[in-house]
C-alpha cells in the first residue's frame, strides 16, 4: 500500500469495498459526512445511508433499534459526541443490552487541529473502554483500519472504533505476517530494554523513537496496540517480562485510556516501571495538526525521551 | 389468541394492575403510579391490536414494542406474563437478585421485551429505527411506544419525534401517557410541555387524542394510526396517574413508592372489587 492516508478515509473507502460482501451494512451520519468520510457510501448505497441531522444521541438509539431487527449499523460522527454527547445513549441503548452497533468516532485525539479544544476528543478511549463489555478500536494506519472495519462487521456486538483527521504514513502492510485480529496486539519490532505500547498514530512515531534510541545503544520493542479493549494481556505482560519496563503511548488523555489499561494490568500481575506518554491532563488547542502535536510532546523525540525515563526507572 | 374487547379488556388490565402493585409490594420498591395509568393501552397493544408470539418471542415477524418511559416494568411485565411470555408466579421475584426481572425492563433477560429502557428520552430514538429498519427491509411489522407527559421534557425525544417525521414512519405509533404529574410535582409546574398536540402536529406527527381508560377510544385511536400513510402517528391519551387504587389515583407521591401491607390491602380489596363487578355484568 505505502503512502500516506488518513485512517478516516481508509474508513470510508472500506464501507463502500465491503457494502456488497455484507448486505446487513448500514451507515449513519449525524450532519457530518463529508469529514468522517461516510460520503462515497451515501453516494454509492443511498437506501442504506440514514442521515439523523445533527442529533447524535437520537442516531445512537436508532442503531439501536435498527440493530435488534439483524441490521449492522455504523454510526458516525466525531469522537468528542460519539463517546461525550452521546455516551449515555451507548451505555444504556446500545451496551446494556449488548447490541450490535459499531459507534465510530471520527477526529479522535488532537490532530484535529485548527477546531480546537472543543473538537479535540482525548478522553474517548478512557470512556468507551470503561463501558462493560465494549470493544475498543484504535487502528495505526490505512492498512490496518481497513481489515479493522471488516473484523468489526464479523464481531456481534458493541463497538466503538476511532479514527483520526490527519493523512498518516502506511506500513502495517509491509510488516511480516502481519493480519489484524480483535483483541491481539502486534508486535511491529523486538527489543530487549524497553517496550513502548502504542496505539493509533503514536505507533508511527514509536518507529522514529525506537531509531533515535538505537544510536544509544537502547533497544526499544514496539508493540502496536490496536485494540484497547479487550486489551491483549498476554502480550503486554510478556513485554513486561522480558524488557522490565513499560511505556505507553497514545494521541489521547493520559489518564485512563491505553495508559491507564496498561497501568492496571501491569501493576497487578507483573510490577515493572510504566511511563505513560499522551497529552497530559489538559484541554488542546488550535493550530495546525503538526504545531498542536508539537504543542503537546506527541513526537517521537519527547517519546524517546519517555522511554529513556523507563529505562532509568528500571534501576 | 383471540382479540379481546371492551369488558374483557378491563377484566385483563384490572388483573394486570394487581399483578403490577402486588410485584411493587413485594419489592417494595417500584413506580405504581405511572404502571397503572399506562396500563389500559398497554393491554390493548398486547390483548388486541399487536401480532406477537409468545412460544417464540424473537419471532422477525412480530410488532414491537417499546416502554420508553422504562420506570413503569411493573406494567409491562405483568401483560407479559399474562399474555404467556413467563410465568406469572415469577412476578414476584420483581427487582429480586433471585430473578432476571430489573426494575427497568431488559431485553437479554426477559421474554417479550423488545428494547432494554429505563433512561428516560432514550426509548422512543429505538423505536425509530425498528420502524426505519421495517422499512428498509420490507418488512411489515409496526413498531409501538409508550412515553410518559414528563418524560418528554428530554429533548432527545424531540429528536426521534424529528426524525420519525423525515422518514414518514407511519408504521411508528406512540402513545403520550398525559397523566400530568411526575416525581416533583405537576408537569405543568416542573416543566410545561403543552400544548402537546400542536407541537406534535408542527412536526409532522398525525396526532389523536383520546380518554386513556376507555377501550373503544383506544382500540378506534389505533385502527386510525394503521390507516395513516406518510406520517408517525401520536396518540396523546389523558390519563389518571394510579388508576385503579383509590388513594393512589392522582398523587404525585405514588409515582416511585410502593405500598406497605396495609395499602396492599387495600389495593387488593379495590382492585379484585372492580374484576369481580366487571365479570358478573
Amino acid at each position: 500500500m505505502a503512502g500516506k492516508i488518513a485512517t478516516r478515509g481508509a474508513y470510508g473507502k472500506a464501507l463502500v469495498e465491503l457494502a456488497e460482501k455484507y448486505p446487513e451494512l448500514v451507515v449513519l451520519d449525524a450532519d457530518l459526512s463529508k469529514a468522517t468520510m461516510t460520503k462515497d457510501f451515501a453516494a454509492a448505497y443511498p437506501s442504506r445511508f440514514f442521515d439523523c441531522g445533527i442529533a447524535e444521541c437520537n442516531m445512537v438509539g436508532i442503531a439501536a433499534g435498527m440493530s435488534t431487527t439483524g441490521l449492522k449499523p455504523f454510526v458516525n460522527t466525531f469522537a468528542i459526541f460519539a463517546s461525550g454527547r452521546a455516551y449515555e445513549q451507548v451505555r444504556n441503548s446500545v451496551c446494556y443490552p449488548h447490541l450490535n452497533v459499531k459507534v465510530v468516532g471520527s477526529h479522535g485525539g488532537i490532530s484535529v487541529g485548527e477546531d480546537g479544544a472543543t473538537h479535540q476528543c482525548t478522553e474517548d478511549l478512557a470512556l468507551m473502554r470503561q463501558i462493560p463489555g465494549m470493544v475498543v478500536v484504535n487502528p495505526c494506519d490505512g492498512n490496518e483500519m481497513t481489515q479493522a472495519v471488516e473484523a468489526l462487521l464479523n464481531y456481534d456486538g458493541p463497538a466503538y472504533l476511532r479514527l483520526g483527521r490527519p493523512a498518516v504514513e502506511t506500513f502495517t502492510d509491509e510488516l511480516e505476517g502481519y493480519r489484524f485480529e480483535l483483541g491481539k496486539g502486534v508486535t511491529v519490532a523486538e527489543g530487549t530494554d524497553v517496550t513502548v505500547a502504542a496505539t493509533g498514530m503514536m505507533v508511527n512515531m514509536a518507529r522514529k523513537a525506537r531509531e533515535l534510541l538505537a544510536g544509544e545503544g537502547i533497544s526499544v520493542r514496539i508493540l502496536d496496540i490496536h485494540t484497547i479493549k479487550p486489551l491483549d494481556e498476554a502480550l503486554i505482560l510478556k513485554a513486561a517480562r522480558e524488557t522490565g519496563a513499560i511505556v505507553t503511548s497514545e494521541e489521547a488523555s493520559v489518564v485512563g485510556g491505553l495508559g491507564g489499561a496498561v497501568a492496571e494490568l501491569v501493576s497487578a500481575k507483573c510490577p515493572v516501571p510504566v511511563v505513560r506518554h499522551g497529552v497530559e491532563d489538559t484541554f488542546g488547542r488550535s493550530g495546525t495538526a503538526n504545531a498542536v502535536l508539537e504543542y503537546y510532546g506527541l513526537t517521537p523525540e519527547k517519546l524517546a525521551e519517555k522511554c529513556r525515563e523507563a529505562v532509568a526507572l528500571k534501576k | 389468541m383471540e382479540k379481546l374487547y371492551g369488558k374483557d379488556l378491563a377484566i385483563k388490565a384490572n388483573q394486570a394492575r394487581l399483578l403490577a402493585v402486588e410485584a411493587v409490594h413485594r419489592a417494595s420498591s417500584g413506580h405504581p403510579g405511572g404502571s397503572l395509568s399506562c396500563l389500559d393501552a398497554l393491554t390493548t397493544l398486547y390483548f388486541n391490536e399487536m401480532r406477537v408470539d409468545p412460544q417464540n418471542p424473537q419471532w422477525a415477524e412480530r410488532d414491537r414494542f417499546v416502554l420508553s418511559k422504562g420506570h413503569c416494568a411493573p406494567a409491562l411485565y405483568a401483560v407479559l406474563a399474562l399474555r404467556g411470555f413467563f410465568p406469572v408466579e415469577e412476578l414476584q421475584l420483581l427487582r429480586s437478585i433471585k430473578a432476571h426481572l430489573s426494575g427497568h425492563p431488559d431485553m437479554k433477560y426477559v421474554p417479550g421485551v423488545d428494547m432494554s429502557t429505563g433512561s428516560l428520552g432514550q426509548g422512543l430514538s429505538t423505536a425509530v429505527g425498528m420502524a426505519l429498519a421495517a422499512k428498509h427491509t420490507g418488512k411489515t411489522y409496526r413498531t409501538y411506544a409508550i412515553c410518559g407527559d414528563g418524560e418528554i421534557q428530554e429533548g432527545q425525544i424531540w429528536e426521534a419525534l424529528m426524525a420519525a417525521a423525515k422518514w414518514k414512519l407511519d408504521n411508528l405509533c406512540a402513545f403520550i401517557d398525559v397523566n400530568g404529574l411526575q416525581i416533583d410535582g405537576n408537569t405543568a409546574d416542573v416543566m410545561p410541555t403543552e400544548p402537546l398536540d400542536k407541537k406534535l402536529e408542527a412536526f409532522n406527527w398525525h396526532v389523536i387524542k383520546i380518554d386513556g381508560h376507555n377501550y373503544d377510544q383506544i382500540l378506534s385511536a389505533l385502527a386510525e394510526a394503521r390507516n395513516t400513510k406518510g406520517m408517525p402517528t401520536a396518540i396523546l391519551m389523558k390519563t389518571v396517574k394510579g388508576k385503579g387504587v383509590s388513594y393512589m389515583e392522582n398523587n404525585a407521591g405514588w409515582h416511585g413508592k410502593a405500598p406497605n401491607a396495609d395499602e396492599f390491602a387495600i389495593a387488593k380489596a379495590e382492585l379484585e372489587a372492580k374484576i369481580k363487578e366487571l365479570e358478573e355484568n
